[in-house]
């Protein structure tokens, strides 16, 4: 009796990683079924380089993408250095009780709801950029970026000190017995040692940025154009999915979104898959 | 100096919020002219106040984690505990991807969904908080599978073998001894899966929340949610009533999740030390 019980959980757990396993696989299947017309007859990349003009026939998504890569790219290139030296306070230079304070903090934001961030940055921040270069509302890249960055460096401090934290002992002791300060230290032994965890961290960083949806939507200004400088708006592919949804279900307005979400999808998976094979190469270095 | 930096941004944020929206923090915010007491009841209609939202939050936060935490758990313990380690790996690697889908993705693929069941099951299902939960619940899952999965595999080798060399079976080591002994790990997971839940506006702004409807009246309605009601108000409030109420609501989401953070924190240190001191 107690064998049919083993046999039939083992089955259930089976069942239910299955059932997990294909949600994954049905996402990208939904994604690619719904896109498909747009993709008949070699059109999909067309799709991807073309402008968007839906009086002319062309759905392009060409200015999203670029939206959301200068957006993600801009708020990554912000957040690094201020990450970096939050995670370097903790782990390395800053006194035990500072960073444990710090580290508290920093694990409380990755809590903190980003529609409260998006909430403040549209009353706080935009009017500050507005008043600050007395063009446009305010609402433009560079806003979204910034309070982009704010998100996403508590994940990129927390990757980076645990990496920190990796670096093995004997090196630091190595480093303390030769009269090393604690400068040199970091800069010479630990930033090297933890390079692969840094990079992973500013992958995740970047994925995230990618795909955030709500400060884009709020901040970004949402104009579908190529923006030209920093100070003009733009829309990100998430926010042009939120955008579009409204419409009627069956013009190929509609069915850009499902290009707009496989090509996000890609996005993402390649940079988990980057991730992967770092970390995997990591552990082939240490054996 | 890049720790004041990020110290002073935060303080800024939280500070700016706190400035602005203390004096709306009070009980006619909440339910509006109506006597608290009928609106908790259901016996009236809460028109002015947040109490709908709270409540639709709240619905479908236990209704998502209701769907994914059987899922979450038992995938988690089939990784840890019977998978092969080449099924391991293939496994792990499609989690890690549903991981890093952006909760946006998700929610489009909820649309589709209810589109999908609309024209080939029933006329009567449309974006509604059934889908929204479904797809929440999809959305916090491979955390779910992640923390339980890690927690069974992170217990000792003697802690793992000593009831089955008793001669107990694979289930009775699971049940008896192995989910005991995780339990800190698996809950802390399953306090944060409710939190993600509790503040992903991009899932349930494309399956079926709106600006106005009242307490949910079942699973297939429409329904208000915390962090929407946040968005809306940002973007097309009409006065300054209006305004000061979702500075309210942002202070109400915040401490709730803060909340749930600490009460993870919390919980995670306590039955440490409950589990390994009682038995």
């Amino acid at each position: 009796m107690i064998k049919v019980y083993e046999t039939i959980a083992e089955k259930l757990f089976l069942l239910s990683a299955i059932v997990s396993v294909s949600i994954t696989i049905l996402i990208f299947g939904f994604m690619l079924i719904l896109g498909l017309p747009l993709m008949k007859g070699g059109h999909f990349f067309d799709l991807l380089t073309q402008p968007w003009a839906p009086y002319h026939g062309s759905y392009g998504i060409y200015p999203m993408i670029v939206g959301t890569l200068t957006i993600a790219f801009l708020s990554v290139v912000m957040a690094f250095p201020l990450s970096l030296g939050c995670a370097c306070l903790i782990s390395a230079l800053g006194s035990k009780r500072f960073s444990r304070f710090l580290r508290r903090v920093v694990q409380l934001m990755t809590g903190i709801p980003t529609v409260i961030y998006g909430f403040v940055g549209i009353f706080l921040l935009v009017p500050m950029i507005r008043e600050l270069f007395q063009r446009g509302s305010g609402m433009c890249i560079l806003s979204a970026s910034l309070m982009l960055a704010v998100l996403i460096s508590p994940t990129m401090i927390l990757f980076f000190s645990d990496s920190f934290d990796h670096v093995p002992k004997s090196y630091l002791n190595a480093v303390d017995s030769l009269g090393g300060s604690q400068v040199q230290k970091f800069l010479y032994v630990i930033l090297p040692c933890a390079g692969k965890g840094v990079l992973t961290g500013l992958i995740l960083g970047l994925g995230r940025a990618l795909g955030d949806t709500l400060i884009a939507l709020m901040i970004a200004g949402n104009a579908i154009q190529v923006p030209g400088s920093l100070l003009d708006s733009a829309r990100t592919l998430t926010s042009h999915i939120a955008l579009v949804i409204a419409a009627d279900y069956e013009s190929l307005e509609f069915r850009s979104i499902f290009a707009c979400g496989m090509s996000l999808y890609v996005f993402t998976t390649l940079a988990v898959l980057g991730v992967r094979s770092l970390g995997s190469m990591h552990q082939g270095r240490k054996r | 100096m890049s720790g004041i930096l990020l110290l002073g941004t935060i303080t800024c944020i939280i500070g700016y919020l706190f400035l602005k929206g203390l004096d709306t923090i009070k009980l006619s915010l909440i339910f509006g002219e109506t006597a608290p007491l009928e609106a908790l009841l259901f016996k009236k209609q809460v028109f002015d106040g947040l109490f709908p939202a709270m409540i639709g939050t709240f619905s479908l936060v236990v209704l998502s984690v209701g769907w994914a935490i059987p899922v979450g758990l038992a995938t988690g313990i089939y990784l840890a505990e019977y998978a092969r380690h080449s099924v391991k790996k293939v496994f792990n690697l499609f989690f890690d991807i549903l991981a890093g889908i952006p909760s946006i993705v998700i929610g489009l693929f909820g649309f589709s969904l209810a589109v999908f069941l609309h024209k080939h099951f029933s006329e009567r299902i449309y974006p509604c908080l059934l889908i929204s939960s479904l797809s929440l619940a999809f959305l916090v899952l491979p955390y779910l599978i992640r923390t339980t999965q890690v927690a069974l595999e992170s217990l000792p080798a003697a802690t793992r073998l000593t009831a089955l060399a008793l001669g107990a079976t694979r289930l009775q080591n699971i049940f008896y001894v192995l989910i005991p002994k995780s339990l800190s790990g698996i809950i802390s997971g399953v306090i944060l899966a409710i939190g993600r839940c509790a503040e992903d506006t991009a899932v349930i702004m494309l399956t079926g929340v709106v600006a106005t409807a009242g307490v949910p009246k079942s699973i297939l309605s429409h329904y208000e949610a915390l962090p929407f009601y946040i968005y809306y108000i940002s973007s097309q409030y009409s006065n300054t009533q209006e305004l000061l109420s979702g500075y309210g609501a942002c202070i109400i989401l915040l401490t709730i999740c803060v909340f749930l953070f600490f009460l993870a924190f919390v919980i995670k240190r306590r039955l440490t030390y409950q589990a390994l001191y009682r038995v």
